[in-house]
């Protein structure tokens, strides 16, 4: 895969019906989450999906891919199939991890997707082992770890990151800094704001990117992936974005204005290739709308498949406690 | 056992399972804090970085949370870490990965990943290191599903425990007692193995059980040979695995001395020994003659002071004294 971007017209439209998945499919969330088929905490990725479909474009089958609990868009844009994970949405047999994971835990062994990971920085030191594993047993792979800028308060983050640099790991680190820990505004909880910095205090290379802007970030994340392929150590990028929706479904939304809000959506990734696109006779009005509608078919189709899933036999609530009968199987 | 027994310090017997499993497989490797050019903490990994390599001995910076994480994603990827955290103490900065990665990503996943992880670490008092290294922390990590928790108390178990850990599908954490790193035992030349499911026969005897494990089978061991002087037949057994209880070895020596007293180094609230206690009310309260005693370690933190750290710890008189109350009252 070339580290250089193809502004063709089928990219282009590829990486648009991955951000329209995401929006579309975050927003069908919302929607169950209301009607009660979805419970439990569901964290949205409204307004940062230029992050998720940048970086994949960048990574091969072979890399690996960590996130946080706000990972829907990650695994879809990873290509984890949508039917798996709306049938894990509704806790359903079907699932990607059979409805035990939900909206935080989403994992895919065969897409390499190693989570979903609800404790802030709980990724990164997982995402060093796995680049550990492959500089020894898969050269040339890259491992991807998704956090948000709240996780670079943690001791992990900053233990993962000199272990990174250390042993030259072929990681890209891709903090997520939509600007608020929850409800906490990033400079009531960073003395340094510019978290780039922060990397390069372990001698890592570093960048600041516009995370709504989807041409750059997809810029960024292959000269990145260029880079650690070719042997030269880990890469952070500073993505920054702002999550259009609240923190969680739980969230009056105190700590920020309405107005502010409102300016962010005018930086909306997703009007912003489209305008471009138009502008720059890369998508006519069909396109869009077969795009449009190529992309409710799947929401509808991963809604009906969901719901017509089946639920584990809770006679099975203690399998895979221990995996002794999965290594077994193998073996026979 | 035969005339070729050899004879190892427990510390000598922990390098050679590394040293077998290091040889066995080229995906092993050993990262932990001072365990290549120092040689480990306790000495048990002296001489391994000359033979295998900074790659395969690994000093980590003093880092437990990130490296024992790196350990946990390394075995998701497909090596097999042997990860060394210096004393259980440490292993509480590390306790998020364990807990909530190592232990849960193979059941949140659903069966998708394993890992295939061995965590050693040092544990227990009795050498004036005083209260933030010479805690018995293995009981805690025994209430966590998803874990299995060694805690091997002779050279021949500290020999070969490993091998059965390393081959194990799940994250393994091994508690070597400090105490226990020079003590000298005899392995006999025919056992090549041993399982990490059973709990074992030390000492038969008919008129007590003492259950227990790590740095307290020796002294059960000398209360017994005290006891026997006595008159009084004490049966020792030692629990060698934590997670899973071998319920059914207690029992069984249960069913003919129908009296136990539990002997565990962690403190008595919430510890390994009252899960015993409570599985016995549950499952073999009928069994018993007399109600189950515990000889644990006082609940305060470990004092540096000899007198005090005695005094704090199980020892062998406390033992003696809880078995004769139990069988003749």
């Amino acid at each position: 895969m070339s580290d250089k971007i193809h502004l063709d017209r089928a990219h282009l439209h590829q990486q648009y019906r991955q951000m329209l998945r995401i929006r579309r499919f975050e927003a069908k969330c919302v929607e169950l989450y209301q009607a009660q088929q979805i419970r439990g905490f569901l964290h949205l990725y409204d307004g940062e999906e230029a992050i998720a479909v940048g970086v994949m474009a960048a990574l091969e089958p072979r890399d690996a891919v960590l996130a946080t609990y706000r990972e829907h868009g990650q695994a879809l844009a990873r290509g984890v199939p949508m039917r798996s994970l709306m049938a894990e949405m509704l806790g359903k047999r079907e699932g990607c991890c059979l409805g035990r994971g939900g909206s935080m835990h989403l994992f895919d062994r065969e897409r390499r997707f190693y989570g979903g990971n609800a404790i802030v920085g709980g990724g990164l030191p997982l995402a060093v082992g796995i680049a550990m594993a492959d500089k020894q047993l898969r050269p040339g792979a890259v491992t991807a770890c998704f956090f948000g800028e709240g996780a670079v308060g943690e001791g992990a983050f900053h233990e993962s990151m000199n272990l990174a640099q250390l042993w030259q790991l072929p990681l890209l680190f891709v903090c997520e800094n939509n600007l608020y820990a929850m409800g906490v505004p990033l400079e009531d909880s960073e003395a340094e704001t510019q978290i780039w910095r922060k990397a390069q205090a372990y001698r890592m290379a570093a960048e600041q990117v516009d995370g709504m802007e989807p041409v750059q970030m997809e810029a960024a994340a292959r000269r990145a992936v260029a880079r650690i392929r070719a042997g030269q150590g880990p890469v952070f990028l500073e993505a920054r974005t702002y999550r259009f929706r609240a923190h969680s479904m739980f969230d009056t939304q105190a700590y920020r204005t309405r107005d502010e809000i409102e300016d962010w959506k005018q930086r909306d990734p997703i009007e912003r290739l489209r305008a471009w696109m138009q502008a720059n006779h890369q998508l006519n009005d069909d396109e869009a709308a077969a795009i449009d509608a190529e992309v409710l078919a799947e929401i509808d189709d991963a809604v009906a498949f969901a719901e017509a899933g089946t639920l584990e036999a809770v006679e099975d609530l203690e399998r895979f406690v221990l995996m002794d009968e999965v290594v077994q199987e193998a073996l026979r | 056992m035969s005339a070729a027994a050899l004879k190892m310090t427990y510390r000598e017997a922990c390098k050679q399972a590394i040293r077998d499993a290091l040889l066995a497989d080229p995906r092993c490797f050993v990262m932990g804090e001072d365990v290549g050019k120092y040689g480990g903490c306790y000495a048990v990994t002296k001489g391994l970085l000359e033979e295998f390599g900074p790659e395969r001995i690994r000093d980590t910076p003093l880092a437990e949370n990130g490296f024992t994480g790196a350990g946990v994603g390394a075995a998701l990827a497909g090596l097999r870490p042997i990860v060394e955290i210096m004393t259980c103490n440490f292993s509480l900065l590390a306790l998020d990965q364990i807990m909530n990665n190592a232990a849960t990503i193979p059941h949140m996943s659903g069966g998708q990943f394993a890992v295939p992880l061995v965590i050693r670490m040092a544990t227990g008092g009795g050498r004036q290191l005083a209260a933030q290294h010479s805690h018995s922390l293995e009981g805690w990590y025994a209430h966590i599903p998803g874990l299995k928790v060694l805690v091997p108390a002779t050279v021949e178990d500290a020999r070969f425990m490993l091998a059965a850990a390393m081959a194990d599908p799940n994250p393994v954490l091994i508690f070597e007692h400090v105490v226990l790193y020079n003590a000298e035992g005899e392995l006999d030349p025919a056992v090549t193995a041993v399982d990490i499911t059973h709990a074992k026969l030390r000492r038969p005897g008919r008129d007590v059980s003492l259950v227990t494990y790590g740095n307290s089978l020796p002294k059960c061991l000398a209360a017994a040979e005290t006891l026997a002087a006595d008159g009084v037949e004490a049966e020792v057994i030692d629990l060698r695995v934590l997670r899973p209880l071998d319920m059914t070895t207690i029992a069984g020596s249960l069913s003919h001395t129908r009296r136990v007293v539990i002997v565990d180094e962690g403190w008595k609230s919430g510890s390994i020994s009252a899960e015993i206690a409570a599985r016995l009310a549950e499952d073999a309260l009928y069994e018993l003659d007399a109600p189950v005693v515990r000889v644990c370690s006082r609940e305060v933190p470990v004092p540096y002071a000899a007198q005090m750290e005695d005094a704090a710890l199980p020892q062998v008189a406390a033992i003696v004294a809880a078995a004769r109350r139990l069988v003749r009252p």
